[in-house]
């Protein structure tokens, strides 16, 4: 029987949406298969969480613990997340693909000698077998790909699956043992410097991101308001990035961040190519540019032609109104 | 101290991706091939940390004859020694940190650094893979890295802010934007770069775990809708996205 293991992200004892879009991902292929989907929770303290993960389809979920693991480790949280899968004999991994999954993915590859699809937007079955789909190229093209190692590692974009709430809410809870030495731990996050205020471009529901249409580092007030007004994130074009008017963490595209938000609202961004490769996964796109040939209107559900200067403030207020805020 | 620079070249980011005859692939027909963005930060923060260590920089490479372009930008950015695995096999990533680590054993390098991602795949799995082969530690998506007498302090970029992590060396980096600002290469570096040697090996057996079964374009979106010009639009775009799009 396909035993799928799905790691379930928390941090600070609380689950990243991610995790929940991973343990649900694993409950539906193992549908497909005939098979069995686990969760597999690593931390310090985090058993009494646990269950959450019941209602995204976990029938099991393993607790592994340990007061080393309160913090994150690649090298110890890799070793975890093998051994548990050995144990298992799960021939399937899946991996949410935010920073830390990203970071696991590979490593626990190399133990088990498995392949790994990183980074899916899609997966489906095809003759018993599990086929990934995943943008390539800055997401000119997608790939179908197959893994063919006996143990196979997937990781899924943020955002992309769903994660309804609904299962079981009591799924058996089994605590795990592994055995870790000091050695284990040869690297250890000593601190978290968390930027207050607005979600991290990569987890935002809604991002309202500017270009060089904004024609200033002190327009981007404009974008902000907005942004605060819809509870969402700030993005910015790689030429506002690299004239220094925005932080680099917040650069979506090519060569900065992919997101993949419900809604990304691009203010005087032109259309590059390179930036739809950060965003172009986006469920809707408006643009709002005076250029009304700009190329991102190809690529926007609803466009506005206009001066971001007037449009903005406007649609700021009329948010605001509707939300009653 | 040795450092060693994984590089890898893309194609450069104004390309128009064809799909090849193979319908896996992409058509490298007239594909300008350039230096992995990611990969100058790692080569920066190479030659920072020869200047402040001492000892030598090495970029290693696996591919084809057009790679040597690719480390000869890097030898003209101050590297020291400049290292091709031969190899023209269409490898996965495994495969690919598979042949780099057999040779990077070979090497006894204190630091390895390596650009987050390249930009074609985005896979962001040889770091990893390597580390792990070689048996240290990692550490990626680097946004500030410290090292002073083997230790080693690094801020590295996580969902809304930043990671601080130690470990040791010999150790695994990947470079995030952000890392530093990397040099152009001085007229003097272009000029001594096309002498410099670049050693050829033989890269390890290509056993590929990952298949490519197609690649397609992305479906096509249907077409939007300007819903108006200037502030007098406003009211119709969020009845739209409220009522329509049921997204706010």
């Amino acid at each position: 029987m396909t035993k799928i293991l799905a790691f379930a992200e928390q941090r600070e004892g609380k689950f990243k949406k991610a995790a929940f879009e991973a343990t649900q991902t694993a409950k539906k292929i193992a549908d497909q298969l005939n098979g069995e989907a686990v969760a597999l929770l690593v931390g310090d303290g985090v058993e009494g969480i646990a269950a959450q993960l019941g209602s995204y389809g976990a029938v099991k979920v393993i607790v592994a613990q340990d007061a080393r693991l309160k913090n994150y480790s690649t090298t110890a949280y890799s070793k975890v997340i093998a051994e548990i899968a050995k144990q298992e004999n799960a021939s399937v991994i899946i991996l949410p693909a935010t920073q830390m999954g990203k970071d696991l993915a590979p490593r626990i590859s190399g133990k088990l000698s498995a392949g790994l699809a990183a980074d899916c937007t899609a997966l489906k079955i095809e003759g018993g077998e599990i086929i990934a789909t995943r943008p390539v190229y800055a997401g000119k093209s997608l790939v179908d790909i197959q893994v063919s190692s006996p143990v196979k590692i997937f990781t899924l974009r943020p955002n992309v699956f769903t994660a309804t709430p609904g299962g079981n809410s009591s799924p058996a809870i089994q605590k795990a043992t592994v055995n870790l030495t000091d050695a284990d731990f040869s690297t250890k996050v000593t601190g978290i410097r968390i930027a207050e205020g607005r979600p991290d471009v990569t987890e935002a529901g809604i991002i309202v991101s500017g270009g060089r249409g904004m024609k200033g580092p002190e327009h981007f007030a404009l974008v902000e308001k907005l942004a605060d007004v819809l509870g969402g994130g700030v993005g910015a074009s790689r030429a506002v990035v690299d004239a220094g008017w925005r932080p680099h963490d917040e650069q979506v595209g090519q060569t900065g961040k992919t997101v993949s938000p419900s809604l990304y609202i691009a203010c005087g961004i032109s259309g590059a190519v390179q930036h739809l490769a950060g965003m172009s996964s986006s469920k809707y796109i408006v643009a709002i540019n005076k250029d009304k040939d700009a190329p991102i209107f190809q690529i926007a559900d609803y466009g506005i032609v206009g001066d971001v200067f007037e449009v903005l403030p406007a649609l700021t207020e009329e948010i605001r109104k509707l939300l009653g805020k | 101290m040795k450092i060693v620079v994984c590089i890898n070249h893309v194609p450069d980011t104004e390309t128009k991706v064809k799909i090849g005859a193979d319908g896996k692939t992409i058509d490298k027909n007239g594909v300008n091939f350039i230096l992995n963005p990611y990969d100058e930060f790692a080569i920066e923060a190479g030659l920072k940390l020869k200047e402040k260590n001492g000892g030598e920089v090495i970029a290693l490479a696996l591919g084809g004859e057009t790679h040597k372009e690719t480390l000869r930008k890097a030898l003209a950015m101050g590297i020291d020694k400049a290292v091709l695995l031969k190899d023209d096999a269409v490898r996965d990533s495994y495969s690919t940190a598979k042949a780099l680590a057999e040779h990077l054993k070979t090497m006894s390098a204190d630091c390895i650094l390596f650009g987050k991602q390249s930009i074609d795949y985005y896979d962001e799995q040889i770091p990893g893979l390597i580390a792990e082969w070689l048996g240290i530690p990692s550490v990626s998506v680097v946004v500030k890295l410290e090292v002073e007498n083997g230790k080693v302090v690094c801020e590295r970029e996580i969902e809304g802010g930043h990671e601080i992590v130690e470990t040791k060396l010999p150790a695994v980096i990947s470079a995030q934007k952000g890392l530093n600002e990397p040099r152009y290469p001085s007229l003097k570096g272009i000029m001594a770069a096309r002498s410099k040697p670049i050693e050829e090996h033989p890269a390890a057996p290509c056993a590929n775990v990952v298949e490519v079964k197609s690649m397609q374009k992305p479906p096509a979106k249907a077409a939007g809708k300007i819903v108006g010009t200037d502030a007098s639009a406003v009211p119709e775009l969020v009845r739209l996205l409220h009522e329509e799009a049921k997204v706010i």
